[in-house]
């Protein structure tokens, strides 16, 4: 390699390797595109696509931790893909929803108090060990799937399209969750009595997830009810459960509106680190 | 410090656009053949490289002996009728 | 190759007859600048230099992630905060594919690991310095994934083959990570006050490290020599710092800041950029392990270790019950 090859190659470094390579960014739609294009929803179809925006919001900032400590380098990256999945859900339903109060997704996602997040508890759950992450992503990831399906045929077209990209991503998650699930069942004692453990703090935050709130019951053909899909959720996590050699946990369901702002005590630290920067210079852009 | 309980190594063959042939792209380590190719769609088509991928465990790579280089291909070098340029009288005849 | 000399006693055994074969084999290739591939029979100071180089850099990949890693879950917007997810990813991916080049030269990643645990295998002293504010991922973005392209654009030519595709593969992903650096750092300098201030303060702290990434002066970098020779380093230590300074002094511009060296100048006569002495001391008592950030770094690379062998032995576990009960 001579100098002037150097030269050129440092100085057309991005453009010439952006264009020599196959890599696209691909033509899926992006939080961008909904807030330029967007056609602003209903304050009550709003409501609902914060519900699917916090969700995946907390979800994600709790899987993000995972980046650097995962158990091998190759699961650093599997995570952090999901992560970042997740987080694009979490952004076009919040910039979906924004539209309706002129607000941005950051407006949303750093300057809302804690009372005004609508997530589940099951998201909110700590990360603990990797079977505990696991275990919430089995639970979470299967529910998010059926309900992506469902909001595909959603009278609402822009939740209807983030759903699309959305429910190919998570099946990859789902089955992600699923393949853990069944090596650290079947792995070693240590493992299956690890799950076992997972199982049982993170069970009772499993109703909440089904619980139809006055939001969906008013946007009937736009928002998926929750409660209709319990069944097939159950019997897709029993099978994964059973070839996992695990059982479902005779634990109670705990009583909790973390969709009425009613949250667990995790929430509050988890947003005191996601918002402190932003908060630190209110108005300023990044 | 560390127990040799590690995961074997597997290499990574990915197929970029239909119609080409899946090219090694490098290895990574996974505990069995459906982790490996699923941890090889995560490392190696993040940015659409790939349509396919096929993973195979490094040690069941057979591979030729370079140190027989000379010997080994030798047979082809000099057998230049199995090329069609060695055929110059029918040069310039169309749909040839 | 000169025919070798008569053996005396305590020196190594006089090569073989196939091993000169082989030596000027490799030479023959080393001399047409060709490559060298996995299973080409080559000279043991060749292997070991390059797997100390490639494991260094795959090191220092993994450990680069912790001090991005450190702000995901504070980036002041969700735009940025995917955009650093996915760098910092990516260094987990770049270390992926080294590693990956290491161990064809019959070095399996469990042994490298283990050297950087134990403190026995060096990496990149920058990240022993810890990211303190925002601004910082502008300045590791912009001067420290810059150093690291200038190194390592000329490396994608390496003489060893899985080596130099490594490179390929990195240099691609890599045009993203300065890009996001430098337009973090242009959102700070059209910002507030206080913006302005942090990210003048992270390029100041970040200058002189991203300078010495390319390695002490030439007169004291004793293998360089030897790694030109053998086609695995194509430019000098100073040569790459040289340019690279030349292009940051021009794009601090853009940015309205400035580098924290009043001695930088270009010089008309040498044709040169001169920059100021750099604190050769700091760097070595960095490397030594007394950088401020040392400790951490490498505890957090032990813990996920720790913390993850329970995961890798189940997996491990039911991959061999798996192929037991398809055996029966
Ligand atoms: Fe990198
Ligand atoms: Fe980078």
């Amino acid at each position: 390699m001579k100098h002037e090859e150097l030269d050129a190659a440092l100085d057309s470094f991005g453009d010439a390797l952006a264009s020599a390579t196959r890599v696209t960014p691909g033509n899926a739609l992006r939080p961008e595109d909904i807030a330029v294009d967007g056609v602003a929803p209903s304050d009550e179809v709003a409501q609902y696509a914060l519900t699917l925006g916090d969700d995946s919001l907390i979800l994600a900032q709790r899987l993000a931790h995972w980046i650097s400590r995962a158990p091998e380098l190759e699961e650093d990256v599997a995570l952090g893909n999901i992560a970042l999945d997740i987080l694009g859900h979490a952004r076009s339903f919040l910039t979906y929803a924004g539209l309706a109060w002129d607000k941005s997704e950051d407006d949303l996602a750093y300057w809302r108090e804690e009372e005004e997040f609508t997530s589940l508890w099951i998201v909110e759950q700590p990360n603990g060990h990797f079977g505990v992450t696991i275990m919430r992503q089995l639970i979470v990831s299967i529910f998010q799937h059926l309900l992506y399906q469902k909001l595909v045929s959603s009278a609402d077209e822009t939740l209807a399209a983030i759903a699309a990209k959305a429910v190919k991503e998570v099946d990859y998650h789902r089955d992600h969750a699923i393949q853990w699930t069944i090596r650290l069942g079947q792995g070693t004692e240590e493992s299956a009595e690890k799950m076992r453990h997972a199982l049982d703090i993170l069970w009772p935050y499993v109703d909440e997830m089904f619980r139809d709130e006055a939001v969906h019951q008013r946007l009937e053909g736009i928002a998926v009810l929750p409660s209709t899909l319990r069944d097939a959720w159950q019997e897709e996590i029993t099978a994964v459960l059973t070839d996992a050699g695990l059982q479902i946990p005779s634990t109670g369901q705990a009583m909790v509106y973390g969709r009425r702002g009613e949250h667990s005590e995790h929430l509050g630290y988890v947003l005191a680190e996601m918002q402190v920067l932003a908060r630190k210079h209110p108005g300023a852009s990044w | 410090m560390s127990q040799q309980n590690n995961w074997p190594l597997w290499e990574v063959f990915v197929r970029s656009s239909r119609g080409l042939s899946h090219v090694h792209a490098g290895s990574l380590h996974a505990p069995d053949a459906q982790m490996a190719v699923r941890n090889a769609r995560d490392l190696y088509t993040r940015r659409n490289e790939g349509v396919s991928l096929w993973v195979v465990k490094s040690s069941d790579i057979i591979s030729s002996d370079p140190d027989e280089k000379d010997s080994f291909f030798e047979s082809p070098q000099g057998k230049d009728y199995r090329h069609a340029t060695y055929y110059k009288a029918s040069e310039g005849v169309k749909h040839l | 190759m000169a025919p070798s000399a008569p053996q005396e006693p305590g020196l190594s055994a006089v090569p073989s007859y196939e091993e000169e074969q082989s030596q000027a084999r490799f030479d023959a290739l080393i001399d047409r600048d060709a490559r060298v591939e996995p299973r080409d029979w080559m000279p043991e100071p060749y292997r070991k230099t390059l797997t100390r180089q490639v494991s260094q850099h795959a090191h220092s990949e993994i450990i680069g992630m912790q001090p991005e890693a450190n702000w995901i879950t504070r980036a002041p917007s969700l735009k940025r905060k995917s955009i650093l997810m996915a760098k910092v990813q990516d260094e987990a991916g770049h270390g992926l594919y080294l590693y990956s080049a290491a161990e064809t030269l019959g070095t399996s990643r469990d042994e490298l690991n283990d050297q950087l645990l134990t403190g026995r295998a060096k990496y990149s002293s920058i990240f022993n310095y810890p990211a303190r504010s925002w601004a910082d991922m502008g300045a590791i973005g912009w001067l420290v994934d810059g150093a690291a392209i200038a190194n390592q654009v000329p490396l994608c030519r390496a003489s060893y083959g899985p080596y130099g595709r490594a490179m390929v593969r990195i240099c691609k992903e890599e045009s993203f990570h300065q890009r996001q650096g430098f337009e973090i750092l242009l959102a700070l300098s059209r910002g507030t006050e206080a913006q302005k201030k942090m990210a003048q303060d992270a390029i100041n702290r970040f200058y002189e490290p991203s300078l010495m990434m390319f390695g002490p002066p030439d007169d004291q970098s004793p293998n360089s020599q030897q790694s030109m020779a053998w086609n695995i380093k194509r430019f000098s230590n100073d040569e790459l710092r040289q340019r690279f300074v030349g292009m940051i002094a021009e794009q601090v511009k853009v940015l309205g800041m400035t580098l924290p060296d009043p001695e930088l100048h270009y010089d008309e006569v040498k044709k040169q950029w001169i920059h100021k002495d750099l604190n050769w001391d700091e760097f070595m008592n960095v490397i030594k392990g007394n950088g401020p950030a040392n400790s951490q770094r490498l505890e957090r690379r032990r813990e996920a270790h720790r913390e993850g062998a329970w995961v890798r032995e189940a997996a491990t576990a039911y991959a061999a019950k798996q192929a037991q009960s398809e055996v029966a």
